[in-house]
């Protein structure tokens, strides 16, 4: 079990981290939400809740809510560039379907 | 798949509900736009990597538009059709802008009229004929509303295509003595390209969100910004994470061109060159500001160019040159820089920073000599053409709903003072300038005369005591006001100002409830002339201005004595015996030779000796109606009453 993020990722959200001046990691997560009945979540985290699962990955902290984490579970965030514009892709492999621009999925 | 970014704890949005929100700094010279992303803001450059757009438009034949560096290669050739520096015509009338002949532009004073992109040259509420000028082009006539939104659809896109969706909105900038005229055609310019404006931010404003968070540090700052068209100071207090504008000064018709066109009249004496043509003058200008430019690194730069007529032009300016040549410009920015200290019943010592805004800041002479004046070494560790923009798109950011904004505040202040005029030709102030915007204010006022049904509003901006000292903004008429004795009615006015500094107006008699009200537009700005005058006359008229009110008050005073006496002898002028009446007829005829003297003083001696000379009178005809009143009654009715 785990999430991991590519070392070009983990490069961008050390830089945005030490940008924004504070933050502990990074929140990933599902919520139900969008037209294929879920959607990713990824915030800056500026505390770790109890309940919370860590992940490391490449210096980078990653925080998961347990009941997101089955609908997660050996996801890869990578940072790419797409023209003019970038941001993180989610590579997760438990995806069945997704809707056509790939904001909300189902498992 | 579509590319996530990082959001705020907690504020993470629903797919297909990503709220995008732009800052644009659409500045005099370059534009550019910014947006935050994964927390951070950041300028978005274009395919090729640049981050400014030159600010250039250029109109072809075929109806076709270019803009950026694509119409500032052809500057030279193309001069008549290719707009630069437009900012400095927006909400401009022709005989604002002072420089016509230098320019190569062929213009048009009064607007056609189904010009549907300068609204408000008809809809102006003071109903002034004349609007913003409008340039004529090979594409046809162009008001430079529509000259600037073509540089604000090409960022739009731009934006669109770097951040993958729509935008909601996005927050402009605007230096911070930009009149409302100015404001409304940036906002119609917007509009026109697509655009929802989310709200207008000066400029100096933006440059301190941007030091201000990013930062976060507490204190007094000076905000020096010199752009390539407009000087503004700005004195601001940052405090808890709230920005407030103390004092807002500048010079809206001085900046990097200023510079360049010192380095092109240099060069034209130089070389011993008589007036050049349009062509000509873009392509020593072109030299000119790269001159400039390279002068920030180098000590000496060399200016090569061949003109139309085969001349050549090889020139070398060295630095000193050019400081000795440019000094005078330094030198005019110092002025509002003192002027804005005042306002703000500031010290030099109290400043804690000083941010440098704007590509003329690189220029060594200019931040020496901010650094002489403040005595301490001007703050540059963001980049001076790019803060504007990062902090537009931080509020942007926040004003889109991407942010929990309650831990922020932002304030801005008004230029000049807003009031009415009242009796006399007197203005009566209702928001004082350097008031924080937006702001609410509202004052009583009554009729003048008996049975009066009407009241003329008439909106002024100024500092001085008289009317027509004062620059007219607006006015309109409350009418179907109940007949009443002189004072009676209550008016309340209302001055609203809102977060983009633009005015409502209304009236409203508080008996009856009726009400008029009026927004605002006036047909065309202050010219940077007349700001800079009003200012300074505020100042030195001061003693002359408080003599002539005095005296307008005396003459209203008088004016209304004479009035009331005329009506009582009219009235009850059988009370008096002949001497009584002779005695105050004298005096009333002697207060009126008064009226015509400029001398308060001796208007208010005559009013106080017509007062007294009636003061019998005036028994007398209290104890009549009194007697009217209490005839054929008895003790116990009056009781009853």
């Amino acid at each position: 079990m785990a999430i991991t993020l590519s070392e070009n990722a983990a490069k961008h959200v050390q830089n945005f981290i030490t940008k924004r001046g504070k933050g502990v990691g990074l929140r990933i997560g599902v919520r139900t939400s969008g037209c294929s009945g879920m959607a990713y979540k990824l915030e800056f985290a500026d505390e770790v809740s109890s309940e919370d699962i860590q992940f490391a990955s490449h210096g980078v902290t990653l925080l998961v809510d347990p009941k997101s984490l089955p609908y997660i579970d050996g996801m890869e965030l990578d940072y790419t560039r797409e023209g003019l514009n970038e941001g993180f892709r989610f590579n997760n492999p438990n995806v069945k379907n997704q809707c056509g621009c790939g904001e909300s999925f189902g498992v | 798949m579509a590319l996530l970014q990082i959001s705020e704890p907690g504020m993470s949005t629903a797919p297909h509900q990503h709220r995008l929100a732009v800052g644009i700094d659409l500045g005099t010279t370059n534009s550019l736009v910014a947006t935050v992303r994964n927390g951070i803001s950041v300028v978005l450059n274009d395919e090729n990597g640049r981050a400014m757009l030159p600010s250039v438009v250029r109109y072809l034949a075929d109806g076709g538009v270019a803009v950026g560096e694509a119409a500032q290669t052809m500057q030279s050739e193309d001069a008549a059709n290719t707009i630069v520096s437009v900012k400095r015509f927006m909400g401009r009338g022709l005989k604002d802008v002072g420089e016509i002949s230098r320019l190569p532009y062929r213009f048009a004073d009064a607007p056609s009229s189904g010009q549907a992109a300068s609204p408000f040259a008809t809809s102006g509420g003071s109903g002034q004929g004349s609007g913003m000028l409008q340039l004529r082009t090979v594409a046809g006539i162009k008001s430079p509303v529509e000259v600037s939104a073509e540089i604000l659809k090409v960022l739009r896109s731009r934006a669109e295509a770097a951040l993958g969706g729509e935008l909601v909105g996005a927050v402009i900038t605007v230096p911070a003595y930009f009149d409302d005229a100015q404001r409304q055609a940036t906002k119609d310019a917007a509009r026109l390209a697509g655009l929802n404006v989310l709200r207008l931010l000066n400029e100096p404003t933006a440059a301190a969100i941007a030091y201000g968070l990013d930062n976060a540090a507490e204190g007094v700052y000076a905000v020096y910004d010199l752009g390539g068209g407009t000087f503004d100071i700005s004195i601001l207090r940052l405090s808890r994470g709230v920005f407030e504008v103390l004092a807002a000064n500048g010079d809206s018709a001085l900046g990097g061109d200023d510079f360049d066109h010192r380095i092109h009249c240099w060069l034209l004496e130089k070389n011993r060159l008589s007036a050049l043509g349009p062509r000509d003058t873009r392509l020593l200008l072109t030299h000119a500001r790269a001159a400039k430019e390279q002068l920030t690194e180098h000590a000496e730069a060399r200016i090569t160019a061949v003109l139309s007529t085969g001349e050549m032009i090889d020139s070398v300016l060295t630095r000193s040159e050019f400081h000795a040549m440019s000094q005078n410009l330094v030198q005019r920015t110092l002025q509002p820089l003192r002027r804005a200290l005042r306002d703000a019943k500031l010290d030099i010592a109290d400043i804690k920073g000083v941010v440098m805004v704007g590509g003329a800041t690189r220029m060594p002479q200019v931040q020496h000599a901010v650094g002489e004046f403040f005595g301490q070494t001007p703050l540059t560790n963001l980049d001076p053409d790019k803060v504007v923009a990062l902090g537009a798109a931080i509020q942007a950011n926040l004003l889109a709903g991407n942010r929990s904004g309650d831990d922020w505040l932002l304030l801005d202040v008004i230029p000049l003072s807003l009031g009415i005029e009242t009796m006399g030709g007197l203005v009566e102030k209702i928001i004082p300038r350097n008031s924080t915007i937006p702001t609410a204010r509202a004052q009583e006022f009554t009729t003048f005369k008996d049975g009066q049904t009407a009241m003329s509003i008439h909106v002024a901006q100024g500092e001085r005591e008289l009317v027509s000292d004062c620059r007219s903004l607006a006015k309109f008429e409350l009418r179907g006001i109940p007949a009443m004795v002189a004072g009676a009615a209550r008016i309340r006015v209302t001055f609203q100002v809102d977060a983009d500094g633009l005015l409502n107006v209304s009236a409203r008699e508080m008996g009856s409830g009726i009400e008029a009200a009026i927004a605002v537009k006036p047909s065309y700005g202050l010219s940077d002339a007349e700001i800079t005058r009003m200012l300074q006359e505020s100042t030195q008229h001061a003693q002359g201005d408080m003599q002539a009110r005095a005296l307008r008050e005396q003459q209203t005073e008088a004016g209304q004595l004479l009035e009331a006496v005329q009506h009582a002898l009219e009235q009850d002028g059988g009370l008096l015996d002949q001497a009584g009446r002779t005695q105050i007829e004298i005096r009333m005829g002697a207060l009126r030779d008064t009226l015509h003297l400029a001398d308060h003083l001796s208007i208010k001696r005559a009013v106080i000796a017509l007062n007294d000379a009636t003061v019998g009178f005036a028994q007398a005809r209290m104890d009549k109606s009194v007697a009217r009143a209490l005839a054929g009654r008895n003790i116990s009715e009056l009781d009853e009453k």
